[in-house]
């Protein structure tokens, strides 16, 4: 089954997503708001994939490799300096973000397929919680992007 | 005479359940000076609280000599507080001092030092500089902090100058730092700002709740108000959520008296109950609200005893307060800076909005919410667009309510800076160190002590980069910094009228001139705009009004079919009677004392002032995503999780500090610290232990203490009071000059609140969290006497034999006049 393959790439999508909300945190701890928030984003994805890891369990999962590689952007491991910097990192995590909801978006439909309640109400709440994700980093570039575009030196 | 620093809330008049609030008129008069030397009687309203207390001003000689409560004001039935009696008008005096006098020339920086100059040197300065900068570099490059204390028609004309004439969204008021969270969750959940419940509410109801408000010291008359109820033949069950011990929780039946930083728990275990327990108006639910699902979700992990553990309060009383909430047929809340200021909290707040949509405990005698504001005017600062909203609870995302400001102005839409919301003060500030801000006006506001984490503040406005001009009443921490300071007219100098918490409008009349060339704040921006030479289109000035009456007659224009409707109020339907609640407009020429009593809201995609909010993040829901929500009127149950704030206590920083006021003093003391009564009620700043925490540091009364966080540290006394064990609180007056010329700074060690706040705010309202940082306590040695905190108040001495009674010292002859007339009718009067 090539669900067990897309259950590990979930996995990874939200390691990875984790990994990008901290770097943010950190890297533009100038910007309190970013600071707080990317961190509690960076613990949602974790919450995620605890709650990932029944399913994991219950259908096994399998290297991914092949035709179910990870996403093809590189983590964010280091933050990019100034507000263009900000605003970059932040597309790159609207990306990643986008990445993950849409998968758990193909596990809901996997979960109608089989029945799998379970698997229908986890991949729901998750999807749901991922899209809020990406509507925060829309709407905080969104904020940044005159000011950074126009007038920032 | 009475001594109403020692008695604060004065003679009580208790009445029951129903029936009107009898009148007591308040009356406070220079030394020396009787009834019969009073020239006038001036009308006005006091601003030194939010509560907006009509009053008159009493003027002899040409000077402001006193002050009296307004018997037929539907607001205070006469009384006024210690603040209104002695701050009021003490608090505008020119008495000569070694400094801290008021500023009676504009003052402008040559060669590092301010000097005093003319209007015309000053002006052209500042014009100078913002003609340069709009050619360089575009309307991005200014911004403006302003306040909670100018008039409305001050607030509009900035709006329109910074939006229509310049094209700025860099406007905020430091109404952000207080009251923000008010207005987002009143957005969040009915669509719009604007207070549902009204004070007669409290006259009516038949339990309290109060959330992280201490009204007994901020809001003295209201907390009359409440007196008078618990006092009477049928006293309404109250409930404090506090972690200090004050006055109001000393009456209450229930005190809450949970960890600083929890809120959200709390909240969430109340609704979780009133929902197992079945106390959900079920028909209420179906018909006026969406979203009760996702929040039952979001409650359901809050068992009594979770909240209880988090919180740390027992697990009954939560039970307890809860069925107080889900059992009274008529509840009534107040909110305050204990849910405002805190982690959480805009969600904290809605979370209360929702306990009363559940009930449909809303828009119904005493059954009703208030969802207070901190400052006299602040509620004018947000209809009127000087902080980050549109004028009249416009919605920046709905390109129509653009449209409908460019007519009114008749501008080009697109001049109209729309494209994300209005910038929040502490951006605003965030832009300024990074340099892409490089004017920053500052009006009616002291950002160097008030903001958090000052001491960054002050390293930002000392930039040579960032051009900053003042405008106040007084020099103070901020003038230091500026490149233009501007001498301001004040509260009984100038006329204009204001709005306070539930929605009454005052006019207050000019009642002597101001001192030198001070002018007001109103003609002070027109000046800038006429040199500015903003137009409309049509080739008119912009703004095309010179007096405050056009100014407000303009505004009513604005606000014409929006829920803040002033269109039927006037100036000459202000004179003489009470103030009057909006909306007023042909539907309800007298006002409205509560609002949504047919449970329809502002909901609508085209009403709606915004489209919302995620709560834990702030994420902005879309246009779409709204429509396809649907509200269509039903107001919205919105749920959050509790997560805990971002800097818990640790080995290192053990206690949580949180920070407030007390009744003697307002804000950073501009007034109050210049009345003698107030002042010496309250000179200096202290810091308040816990007795258990005080006893294993080995502090004890007035010894002088050093808090340390990881922003900074403070010395002051310690007082050893009666509050939870681990927190420590700092009142929030003092910073490192005072208005008391006499009483210079003990010592050059850092004194000011804010040293030790974190600088973050709440994702939705963006208003800074005052009420939690992780700290230390290091005892430095004995003090000399008591610490100089009041004992009749919040932060009374656990022993009371240990510190002498705070008591008044004359100077001011108080009078108190019971029953003297009937009391005066609500607008839509229901009491017999
Ligand atoms: S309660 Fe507020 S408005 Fe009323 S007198 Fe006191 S400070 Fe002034």
């Amino acid at each position: 089954m090539n669900l067990t393959a897309v259950l590990t790439l979930l996995d990874q999508a939200e390691q990875d997503l984790a990994t990008g909300f901290r770097t943010a945190a950190e890297g533009h701890a100038e910007e309190p708001d970013i600071h707080d928030i990317c961190h509690n984003l960076a613990a949602q994805c974790e919450g995620r994939r605890v709650a990932l890891a029944p399913l994991r369990e219950r259908y096994g999962s399998t290297d991914t490799g092949g035709a179910a590689d990870r996403l093809g952007t590189r983590v964010l491991s280091e933050a990019r300096p100034g507000p263009l910097g900000l605003l970059r990192d932040l597309q790159d995590l609207y990306v990643q973000a986008a990445f993950a909801e849409l998968t758990w978006d193909l596990l809901q439909q996997a979960g109608a397929a089989l029945h799998d309640r379970d698997m229908l109400a986890v991949s729901q709440r998750c999807a749901r919680e991922a899209s809020i994700q990406q509507g925060w980093l829309r709407t905080r570039s969104k904020q940044a992007a005159p000011q950074t575009l126009v007038l920032a030196r | 005479m009475v001594d109403r620093i020692a008695d604060i809330w004065g003679t009580r008049t208790p009445h029951a359940k129903g029936t009107r609030w009898p009148v007591r008129v308040d009356t406070a008069l220079a030394e020396g000076v009787s009834e019969g030397d009073v020239e006038k009687w001036v009308q006005s309203a006091c601003t030194l609280c939010s509560n907006g207390c009509g009053c008159d001003i009493a003027v002899a000689d040409g000077r402001m000599v006193g002050v009296r409560g307004r018997a037929v004001d539907t607001v205070n039935h006469g009384r006024l507080g210690p603040k209104g009696l002695f701050g009021s008008w003490q608090g505008m005096g020119r008495r000569r001092q070694n400094r801290g006098d008021r500023l009676t020339r504009p003052l402008i920086r040559e060669g590092g030092t301010l000097v005093e100059t003319d209007w015309g040197t000053a002006m052209t300065r500042i014009v100078d500089r913002s003609r340069t900068l709009l050619e360089e570099r575009g309307p991005l490059s200014h911004g403006f902090y302003t306040s909670g204390q100018l008039f409305l028609e001050e607030y509009y004309t900035l709006a329109v100058i910074g939006k229509a004439g310049i094209g700025t969204p860099h406007m905020d008021g430091n109404t952000r730092l207080c009251t923000a969270t008010s207005a987002a969750a009143m957005k969040e959940s009915f669509g719009s700002d604007g207070q549902p419940g009204s004070y007669e509410d409290i006259d009516w109801c038949e339990a309290m709740f109060l959330w992280g408000h201490n009204m007994a010291e901020t809001q003295t008359v209201l907390w009359m108000r409440v007196l008078d109820r618990l006092h009477g033949p049928d006293r309404p069950a109250l409930v404090c959520v506090d972690p200090r011990r004050t006055a109001v929780a000393r009456e209450a039946d229930v005190h809450l008296a949970l960890r600083n930083g929890t809120n959200q728990a709390l909240v969430n275990g109340i609704l979780r109950e009133i929902v197992h327990r079945g106390w959900v108006d079920e028909d209420y639910v179906a018909a006026h609200t969406c979203g009760l699902e996702d929040l039952v979700a979001t409650v359901e992990p809050w068992t009594p005893e979770r909240t209880a553990e988090v919180c740390d309060v027992p697990a009954d009383d939560v039970r307890r307060a809860a069925e107080i909430f889900g059992t009274s047929d008529r509840v009534l809340s107040t909110v305050l800076e204990g849910f405002y200021q805190s982690h959480q909290a805009t969600a904290a707040a809605c979370g209360v909005n929702n306990l009363h949509l559940l009930r449909g405990m809303i828009g119904k005698p005493g059954g009703g919410i208030l969802q207070m504001n901190g400052q006299p005017t602040a509620q004018n600062t947000r209809e009127c667009g000087a902080d980050g909203d549109m004028p009249a609870f416009r919605n920046w995302d709905n390109p129509r309510h653009i449209a409908e400001l460019a007519r009114l102005w008749d501008v080009d839409p697109l001049k109209i800076p729309s494209w994300s919301p209005p910038t929040h003060a502490m951006q605003i500030f965030r832009y300024a160190e990074q340099g892409s801000i490089g004017l920053l006006w500052i009006s009616a506001t002291n950002p160097a002590v008030s903001m958090p984490d000052s001491g960054r503040i002050r390293r930002i406005l000392a930039s040579d980069e960032l051009f900053v001009v003042v405008q106040d009443l007084y020099e103070n921490e901020t003038t230091e910094f500026a490149d233009v300071v501007l001498p301001a007219a004040g509260w009984g100098e100038k006329q204009g009228t204001f709005t306070n918490v539930n929605r009454t409008v005052h006019l207050s009349e000019k009642a002597v001139d101001p001192p030198g060339e001070a002018r007001s704040d109103l003609d002070i921006f027109l000046d800038y705009a006429r040199r500015m030479d903003f137009r409309d289109r049509s080739g008119r000035p912009l703004p095309p009004w010179s007096t405050p009456e056009e100014a407000f007659d303009a505004w009513r224009d604005c606000t014409r079919g929006r829920l803040c409707d002033y269109t039927g109020l006037s100036y000459d339907q202000l004179r003489g009677g009470s103030g009057v609640p909006w909306p007023c407009n042909d539907e309800a020429p007298d006002g409205t004392v509560r609002l949504y009593s047919d449970g329809v809201f502002p909901t609508a995609s085209e009403a709606a002032e915004t489209y919302g909010h995620d709560l834990l993040t702030g994420a902005a829901v879309s246009a779409a995503d709204y429509a396809a929500l649907a509200p269509d009127g039903r107001a919205l149950l919105k749920g959050a999780d509790y997560v805990p704030s971002p800097e818990e206590p640790d080995d290192e920083y053990p206690l949580r500090y949180t920070t407030g006021r007390t009744v003697y003093q307002f804000h950073t003391r501009t007034r109050t610290g210049r009345a003698p009564q107030l002042q010496a009620a309250a000179p200096t700043m202290w810091i308040e232990l816990a007795a258990e925490d005080a006893h294993s540091l080995g502090v004890s009364e007035g010894d002088r203490v050093r808090v340390v966080s990881r922003r900074g540290h403070i010395v002051a006394a310690a007082r050893i009071a009666g509050g939870r064990p681990g927190v420590v609180f700092a009142p929030f007056h003092y910073g490192a000059r005072g208005p008391d010329a006499d009483q210079p700074p003990s010592s050059d060690e850092p004194t000011a609140a804010n040293e030790l706040t974190r600088t973050q705010w709440d994702p939705v309202s963006k208003q800074p969290l005052f009420k939690f940082a992780a700290v230390r306590v290091e005892r430095l040695g004995s003090g000399d006497g008591p610490a100089p905190a009041p004992t009749t108040t919040a932060s009374a001495p656990v022993d009371p034999a240990a510190v002498p009674p705070t008591r008044g010292r004359g100077g001011v002859v108080v009078r108190e006049d019971i029953a003297p007339v009937e009391p005066p009718k609500a607008a839509s009067e229901e009491l017999s």
